[in-house]
C-alpha cells in the first residue's frame, strides 16, 4: 500500500536572480558564491502513512514551504521524486489536487467584498463539491470553529483570527484525504489556536484515512499534536521520529536553562569541556539574556556560572529541565529556532 | 460531516466540476463588484467626460463645417448627418472602452493580483481545469461590464441624444457577443503571458489603454485610419488585431447604417467582420488554452506560482 506522502531524494533549487547578485556583489563586496543559488530542499526522503499527523519542525527558511509547495503541485522539484496519494507530483497532478487541500498561517486569500460564507463556498467549487453539500459543510464547520457569528461579514472586515479560522473552513470543507497545513496558527491568540489545534487533532483521530502534514516552529504544537516529527533545517532532514523518541535521544545528556543580565561574550561557552551544545536569546524589554546549554553531565555548570558572574553580570535563575523538541533541535543543530 | 465519496475522474464529472469553478469564479465579479453602489458614479457615469471631450470637438468641427457651407443646403445636410453619427460612434465606442479596459486590468493582469493576495496558489492547486478558472473570470467580467457599458450607453443617449436605428438585432446580438467572446479570448491569453510578468504586467496594461483606444478606433471610425496616407494603415492594420476593432466597425455600421459616412470609412462589411470576429475568438481560446499550460509548467519550474512570503 503506497504511503500517503512519500518523497526520494527530493531537491529543490532555486536560482538566484543574477542582476540581483551583481548589484548586491558591487554595493556589499560580497563574494558570488555567497550569492549564488539557494538549496531549499537537498535529498529529502520522508515517509508518511495514511491516517499520520505528521510534524515538520524547523526553523524559518528550513525548507517547509518549499516541500508543501511541491507537494501540493504548485512547484516543480529539482531532482528526486514526490509522490502524493501514490501519485507523481511531476507527472500526474490531477488525482492528487482531487485529495489534497493547504492551508497556510497568514494567508490574506479570498476577495474583501465576498463574505466568510460566499468565499469559502466560491474555493469549495473549485473542487466541485456540490453548492449544497458545501453550503451545509461551511455552516457545521463555521459553528466548530466559533465563526458562525460572522459567517456574513464581508472578509475585509474580519480580524487575522477570524480570516485564518475561515481559512481553515477553506481547507476542510473540500473534505480532503490529505491536508497540508502550513504554520497554521502562526499569529494566532492562544484562544483561537487551540480551537484548531483541538480540530485539526480530532479530524485526523476520528478518521482513519485522513492524513496531516503540519509545519511549524512552535515546539509546544509539534510536541503535543504530531505523531511522528521530521527536524529540518537548510533544507536536511537531521531527525524523524515520534516526539517521544526524539526527546528520548538526547535524554543521556542534560538540560540546563539559565536567565541571566544580556551578555555579551558568549564565544566562550563553545570552547568549555562538556558542554555540548548551547543557544541564548535575548529580551530586550528585561534587559535579560535566556540561555539554553545541552551538557555531557552536570560538571560544566560551576565553570558557566564563573564565566557569567566573572563578567559582572546577575544570574537570575538557573533551572535544570526535560528535554524538549527545542533542546533536540540544539543539540543537533547547535543553535535555536530564534 | 458527510464522509469524502471516490474520487472520480469520469468525463461526466469533469464538466460539472469545470462547470462549478466557472459559476464559482465569476460569482465575486458578478455579485461581489456590484455590492458598492460607487461603480455607477465611477464606472457608468465618470465615462461620460470621456466621451463628453470628443462629442465637444466634433460638435465644433461640425458647427465650422456647416457655417462654411452657408448657402448649401445639400452639403449642410450631409454635413450635419455625419456629425450626428460621429458623435453616435463616440458614445458607442465609449461604451465599448469599459470591455477593454476590463480585458486589460480584470483579465491580463488579474493572475498578477491574484499572486500577490495569495489565491493563485489555492487556483492552481484545484483540480479544475484552468480554462475553467479563466472562464469564469471572463464570465463574470462580460457580465459585470455589460452592466456598467449599458448604463454609460443609456446616459450618453440621453445627454447627447443620440439615435441608433438597429435594422438587424441578430446579427448585432451575433457581433456583439463574438467581439466580446474574441475580445476576452485575447484577455485569457494575456493572463497566462502575465502569470511570468509579474509587475511588468501592470506597465503594459497601462501602454495598452491609449495606443489601442487610437488604433481601434473606439472615437471615430478607424477606417478613417486607411485614408490617411504612410503611417494610417499601418497602424489600423496593427489596432485590427485587437478583436474590438472590427467588433466596433461592426456594431457601428449595424446601428448606424452602413451608408454612414457616405459608407467610405468602414474596414470591410459587417458579414466579413463577424467571420474574422468568429475566427479571433476561436483562435484567442486554443492559444490562451496552450500557452497557459505551457507558461503555468514553467512557472512551477521557476517558482512563480507563489509570491516569495508565501
Amino acid at each position: 500500500m503506497p504511503y500517503a506522502v512519500e518523497t526520494r531524494d527530493l531537491t529543490r533549487i532555486f536560482a538566484g536572480k543574477k542582476k540581483r547578485r551583481i548589484r548586491r556583489k558591487r554595493a556589499t563586496g560580497e563574494g558570488e558564491d555567497h550569492l549564488g543559488p539557494v538549496t531549499a530542499l537537498d535529498q529529502v526522503s520522508i515517509q508518511i502513512r495514511d491516517g499520520e499527523l505528521f510534524g515538520m519542525l524547523g526553523p524559518n527558511g528550513a525548507g517547509k514551504t518549499t516541500l508543501i509547495k511541491i507537494l501540493a503541485t504548485l512547484l516543480l522539484p529539482t531532482s528526486g521524486q514526490a509522490f502524493v496519494a501514490g501519485h507523481d507530483v511531476a507527472k500526474d497532478p490531477f488525482p492528487i489536487r482531487q485529495r489534497i487541500n493547504m492551508v497556510s498561517g497568514g494567508e490574506t486569500s479570498g476577495y474583501g467584498l465576498l463574505t466568510a460564507r460566499e468565499n469559502v463556498w466560491m474555493f469549495s467549487q473549485f473542487y466541485g463539491v456540490p453548492s449544497k453539500v458545501s453550503k451545509g459543510r461551511i455552516d457545521e464547520l463555521m459553528h466548530t470553529f466559533g465563526l458562525w457569528d460572522k459567517r456574513d461579514a464581508k472578509v475585509r472586515m474580519l480580524s487575522t483570527g477570524q480570516r485564518q479560522k475561515m481559512n481553515m473552513i477553506r481547507g476542510f470543507v473540500t473534505d480532503p484525504d490529505i491536508l497540508f497545513l502550513d504554520e497554521p496558527t502562526l499569529g494566532l491568540d492562544v484562544n483561537a489556536a487551540r480551537v484548531i489545534r483541538d480540530y485539526i487533532t480530532n479530524w485526523v483521530r476520528s478518521q482513519k484515512s485522513k492524513t496531516v502534514l503540519l509545519t511549524t516552529h512552535y515546539m509546544a504544537e509539534a510536541d503535543q499534536m504530531c505523531d511522528r516529527i521530521a527536524i529540518i533545517d537548510n533544507g536536511k532532514i537531521l531527525a524523524c521520529d515520534t516526539p517521544e523518541n526524539l526527546k528520548r535521544m538526547i535524554r543521556t545528556e542534560t538540560t540546563f536553562r539559565l536567565e541571566v543580565d544580556t551578555i555579551r561574550d558568549i564565544a566562550s561557552f563553545s570552547s568549555m569541556e562538556g558542554v555540548k551544545n548551547f543557544s541564548h536569546t535575548d529580551d530586550i524589554s528585561k534587559n535579560r539574556t535566556h540561555l539554553t546549554f545541552i551538557l555531557e553531565d552536570e560538571g560544566p555548570v560551576a565553570e558557566i556560572l564563573s564565566t557569567i558572574t566573572s563578567q559582572g553580570k546577575k544570574v537570575h535563575s538557573l533551572q535544570k529541565s526535560e528535554p524538549t523538541l527545542e533542546d533536540v533541535f540544539i543539540s543537533m543543530v547547535g543553535r535555536g529556532f530564534e | 460531516m458527510k464522509p469524502a465519496t471516490v474520487r472520480r475522474t469520469d468525463l461526466r464529472y469533469r464538466i460539472g466540476l469545470n462547470l462549478r469553478a466557472v459559476v464559482g469564479r465569476s460569482y465575486p465579479r458578478i455579485v461581489g463588484a456590484n455590492r458598492e453602489p460607487s461603480w455607477i458614479f465611477f464606472e457608468a457615469l465618470l465615462p461620460l467626460l470621456g466621451i463628453a471631450a470628443y462629442v465637444f470637438i466634433y460638435q465644433s468641427f461640425g458647427a465650422r463645417s456647416f457655417a462654411a457651407a452657408a448657402g448649401n443646403t445639400t452639403a449642410q445636410a450631409v454635413i450635419s448627418a455625419n456629425t450626428n453619427a460621429l458623435i453616435a460612434s463616440v458614445v458607442l465606442g465609449g461604451t465599448m472602452v469599459a470591455f477593454w479596459l476590463n480585458v486589460l486590468w480584470s483579465m491580463a493582469s488579474q493572475l498578477y493580483w491574484e499572486k500577490e493576495i495569495g489565491n493563485l496558489q489555492l487556483y492552481m492547486m484545484a483540480p479544475m481545469n484552468r480554462m475553467a478558472l479563466l472562464g469564469g473570470m471572463a464570465v463574470g467580467g462580460m457580465v459585470m461590464t455589460s452592466m456598467r457599458a449599458v448604463s454609460t450607453l443609456v446616459a450618453g443617449i440621453l445627454v447627447f441624444g443620440v439615435i441608433f436605428q438597429v435594422a438587424d438585432p441578430l446579427t448585432l446580438l451575433a457581433v456583439f457577443f463574438a467581439a466580446l467572446i474574441a475580445l476576452y479570448g485575447l484577455g485569457m491569453m494575456f493572463a497566462s503571458l502575465y502569470l511570468l510578468w509579474g509587475r511588468e504586467a501592470w506597465n503594459l496594461s497601462a501602454l495598452m489603454e491609449e495606443p489601442i483606444f487610437f488604433s481601434s478606433g473606439f472615437y471615430f471610425p478607424v477606417g478613417g485610419l486607411f485614408r490617411v496616407p504612410g503611417w494610417g494603415p499601418i497602424i489600423a492594420i496593427i489596432g485590427s488585431f485587437v478583436p474590438a476593432t472590427f467588433g466596433l466597425d461592426a456594431l457601428r455600421q449595424l446601428t448606424l447604417g452602413s451608408t454612414a459616412f457616405g459608407g467610405q470609412l468602414w474596414i470591410f462589411d459587417v458579414k466579413t467582420e463577424l467571420y474574422i470576429l468568429v475566427f479571433m475568438a476561436v483562435l484567442f481560446l486554443i492559444l490562451a488554452r496552450y500557452s497557459l499550460r505551457y507558461l503555468e509548467t514553467l512557472a512551477k519550474r521557476e517558482g512563480k506560482l507563489t509570491s516569495r512570503h508565501q
